[in-house]
């Protein structure tokens, strides 16, 4: 029997098992004093879901709270909507506007690898639709156990057959992102999903519902009973002891469905027939008509006999909560209902009007006549519980820091010099990853100037003049390890870099901040730590944040994930012509190192390939010398100096310098500083390697001013990389274990049981 | 030669979206009320009699490869 709301009146003292639905007693006790009575099962199911750590962000509310004393302008004027909207929205000029986002799929990657990561793909791209702009590419960072572990050969290759399934059917280049491997992802792997797209200045749309008798219409896929797997509690347990089985957590996307959709949705924008519209994500339809209701200034009234269903033995708890992909929400005029369906009708999307906006300010849902839905939509969307959780820096991190590679062995000649060199260049993290990569499509759609392995993704936006952007996203957690508020600072300066290498003016980020558990104190004050190093990062670079995605809970048994603060950077080129490739171009030219290389070896890929350590402290920021560093490369490339240009990070000079020679088949000979050791391996930020024509290196010294910078060698033809009085190493050779490490790993695993 | 077969099909709740293509593709050439699930048949020749524990190496077979049981459901009989 259904549980009305006159029901819920009239039985205060059933018990109701909001335990199992995630909620604590006080959550609990407080939705019974909202509403002043208990909530019905509908009620339950929709506040359990909407205040769940994922919709609510109950324990990081306080601290993204901060971000707000960032100015919402980018180098190139304000932002056209920022940190709230479902996609932080950028002017790049010319009339062109660009909204990104980054989002987690983490936990249902783990569950079901493959239809895990391609949701995660579907979601943050209707996301960008909702935005009312054109979804025109994605990137993807992904981070799993050591490569060598079991499971790793289950969720790896899932994953991005996930992730290239889904993009590849939806028609959009996947053009970057990251492969990283360390065991505290076992069991936990992360997959940050960003999309982009692209819109006029006029085409921006914002989710509300306005007017009272407006329709509020459910269109895309039916609902069915996927990604209810906590529902099963109200609908099996306690209510209807016969009723269907534990339904699945999981969810099955169907790009072709949404390929409809976005066409459908951007062809509904361009017609002026919605008022507002919304994604259905996490939360299904408690969460879009929660937050369709609240941003209005009305109420609303939903029949949900009336939503189309794939399975009718769905309870109308389930309706509520399943998280069936590939729908959305809009609320509509009634003049406009008969254009709305007619293109509906044209893309073979099913629309069926769900419902209207009411006056007043309830939101009410009925479910065979009878009323079992009846609160404030506003404390189901935005009051729920907000935790000011314990943070604590955890005690092991003192000695931690001390626990610096200053004792660890070094390469004493040239032979172990070179041994070292090769083994971090073939290491899992540093290796080709080109077995991921290239079961994307990076060029659909045409307009994709870059992708990987360059240092960042690159698309044409204006065939005209040439207008591009360029986006990186970074986040190297060994760093964030070990000191959160500098390692968060890192990843923002290694995505500025990134995308100042290629050519591009970084303009603003996103970001996904991955953490474990929040009611870990010491998770807390990581958390709390980076966002701070964030925030003052942002300060001094002038790179607002424009939005993004917490995901806690990120753990095995009781081991914390690294913290990982993913940071995507979105950066414009006025001209993509004058893009700058990471790998050498020709023979003759010069190797110049920009930036001051100190001696910054702890957290360093040397002492994780070498020696199995983590410890010390992570290399200084200095964002400053950032800016000066992307003022040079902004301007050589716009004044066409440079041949090549590549960021060093992990793995430092010795990593760079391999991939601009390996990518190239050129060979290098150099002659570094006294201390070889640390020039090739030290990971001090703030520092690219370029190569260009000997003739112009004095206009590059005159750009770089204060900058240091020193010629350290010369692109070759003879095939080898020559550290003169050390070693020489022949690049195909290397070229070869490099781009074998992934493809060996998984082929010499057996498939585990699942 | 005896023969096993195992039979995989998405679970009722899970979207099936090649089902669904089938059925607009029946749908548009002309056959009404017709809604299809897609799912895999196996056919497993089995050497020598089947026993309890061939059935029982099917099944195991069944449910680490031949189904993803996460969003798949199978069965596993005796075919003839």
């Amino acid at each position: 029997m259904t549980d009305t709301v006159a029901n819920a009146k009239a039985t205060p003292d059933v018990t109701q098992p909001w335990a199992e639905l995630g909620l604590k007693a006080d959550e609990y006790r407080s939705i019974r004093e909202i509403l002043r009575r208990r909530p019905t099962s509908c009620e339950l199911a929709m506040y359990s879901v909407m205040w769940s750590e994922h919709c609510s962000y109950k324990s990081s509310k306080v601290h993204l709270a901060r971000f707000a004393q960032l100015p919402k302008t980018t180098p190139r004027g304000p932002l056209l909507a920022g940190i709230g909207e479902q996609a932080g929205v950028v002017d790049i000029g010319n009339d062109w506007a660009v909204t990104f986002k980054v989002e987690s799929h983490n936990h249902p990657s783990y569950v079901e690898p493959y239809q895990g990561a391609a949701t995660g793909v579907g979601g943050i791209v209707r996301d960008i639709l909702a935005m009312g702009a054109r979804p025109i590419a994605s990137m993807d960072s992904l981070r799993f156990g050591r490569l060598d572990a079991p499971d790793t050969a289950r969720v790896l290759p899932g994953i991005v057959a996930g992730v290239g399934g889904y993009g590849n059917c939806l028609g959009l280049p996947n053009i970057g992102g990251e492969v990283v491997f360390d065991a505290s992802y076992y069991g936990n792997p992360l997959v940050n999903a960003l999309s982009v797209g692209v819109l006029k200045h006029g085409d921006l749309h914002l989710a509300f519902a306005r007017g009272a008798g407006n329709k509020v219409i459910l269109y895309g896929a039916t609902t069915g009973g996927d990604g209810i797997g906590g529902a099963s509690v109200l609908a099996s347990e306690t209510f209807d002891a016969d009723g269907p089985a534990k339904r699945p957590s999981v969810q099955v996307g169907d790009p072709f469905t949404e390929k409809l959709l976005i066409e459908c949705t951007l062809e509904l924008f361009a017609a002026g027939v919605v008022n507002g519209i919304q994604d259905l994500g996490a939360a299904g339809i408690s969460c879009a008509t929660s937050e369709l209701a609240s941003a209005g200034d009305g109420g609303m009234h939903i029949d949900l006999d009336l939503v189309p269903l794939r399975d009718n033995t769905l309870t109308p708890e389930e309706i509520l909560m399943s998280e069936s992909q590939e729908r959305m929400a809009a609320v509509v005029e009634p003049e406009n209902l008969d254009r709305f369906f007619e293109i509906c009708a044209k893309w073979d999307v099913l629309a069926t009007v769900i419902g209207e906006v009411t006056e007043g300010d309830r939101l009410v849902i009925d479910w065979h006549g009878e009323t079992v839905v009846d609160v404030d939509p506003h404390t189901v969307a935005h009051e729920g519980p907000v935790y000011q959780r314990p943070m604590a820096r955890p005690d092991w991190l003192d000695a931690l820091n001390a626990d610096t590679t200053a004792s660890l062995g070094r390469p004493g000649n040239g032979p172990e010099l070179e041994e070292h060199f090769r083994r971090v260049v073939v290491s899992p993290n540093q290796c080709d990853k080109s077995w991921v990569t290239d079961q994307y499509d990076r060029y659909v759609r045409g307009n994709s100037v870059l992708s990987q392995p360059e240092d960042s993704g690159m698309l044409r936006i204006d065939e005209g003049t040439g207008l591009g952007i360029a986006l990186a996203t970074d986040c190297n957690a060994r760093f964030t390890l070990l000191d959160p508020y500098v390692g968060a600072q890192l990843a923002l300066a290694e995505a500025y870099r990134n995308v100042a290498a290629t050519g591009a003016e970084p303009v603003a980020i996103t970001d996904c901040l991955n953490f474990g558990s929040p009611e870990d104190p010491e998770v807390m004050w990581q958390f709390s730590q980076a966002i701070d190093g964030l925030i003052e990062g942002c300060k001094i670079l002038g790179t607002p944040v424009t939005g993004g995605n917490v995901s806690f809970y990120n753990r095995t048994g009781e081991t914390n994930i690294m913290p990982t603060p993913l940071v995507g950077m979105l950066g414009v080129i006025d001209n993509v012509a004058d893009r700058v490739k990471s790998r050498f171009q020709n023979q003759g030219d010069a190797i110049v190192l920009l930036g001051e290389t100190r001696n910054d070896l702890d957290g360093s890929a040397w002492a994780e390939v070498i020696h199995n350590h983590i410890g010390g402290n992570p290399p200084k920021p200095c964002l400053e010398a950032e800016q000066a560093l992307a003022q040079v490369l902004l301007r050589a490339s716009k004044e066409r100096l440079l041949s090549s240009a590549h960021d060093l990070s992990d793995g430092g000079l010795a990593v760079a310098l391999a991939e601009s020679a390996m990518l190239s088949g050129f060979g290098a000979r150099m002659k570094l500083p006294e201390d070889t050791f640390v020039a090739l391996f030290s990971e001090t930020p703030g520092r690219v390697l370029v190569s260009l024509p000997e003739s112009k290196l004095s206009a590059l010294s005159q750009l770089c001013g204060d900058l240091p910078h020193a010629r350290l060698g010369t692109v070759t033809d003879d095939g080898a990389l020559t550290i003169t009085g050390q070693f020489a190493i022949a690049v195909s050779a290397l070229r070869r274990e490099w781009a074998a490490t992934i493809p060996v790993a998984l082929k010499t695993r057996p498939r585990s049981a699942r | 030669m005896a023969r096993v077969v195992v039979e995989v099909m998405p679970k009722p709740e899970i979207l099936d979206p090649q089902g669904k293509a089938v059925t607009g593709a029946l749908k548009r050439l002309g056959f009404s009320g017709l809604s299809v699930r897609q799912g895999k048949r196996f056919e497993i020749e089995i050497e020598g009699e089947i026993t309890p524990e061939r059935i029982e190496q099917a099944t195991k077979a069944a449910d680490s490869l031949l189904a993803n049981t996460t969003i798949e459901n199978y069965v596993v009989r005796v075919d003839g």
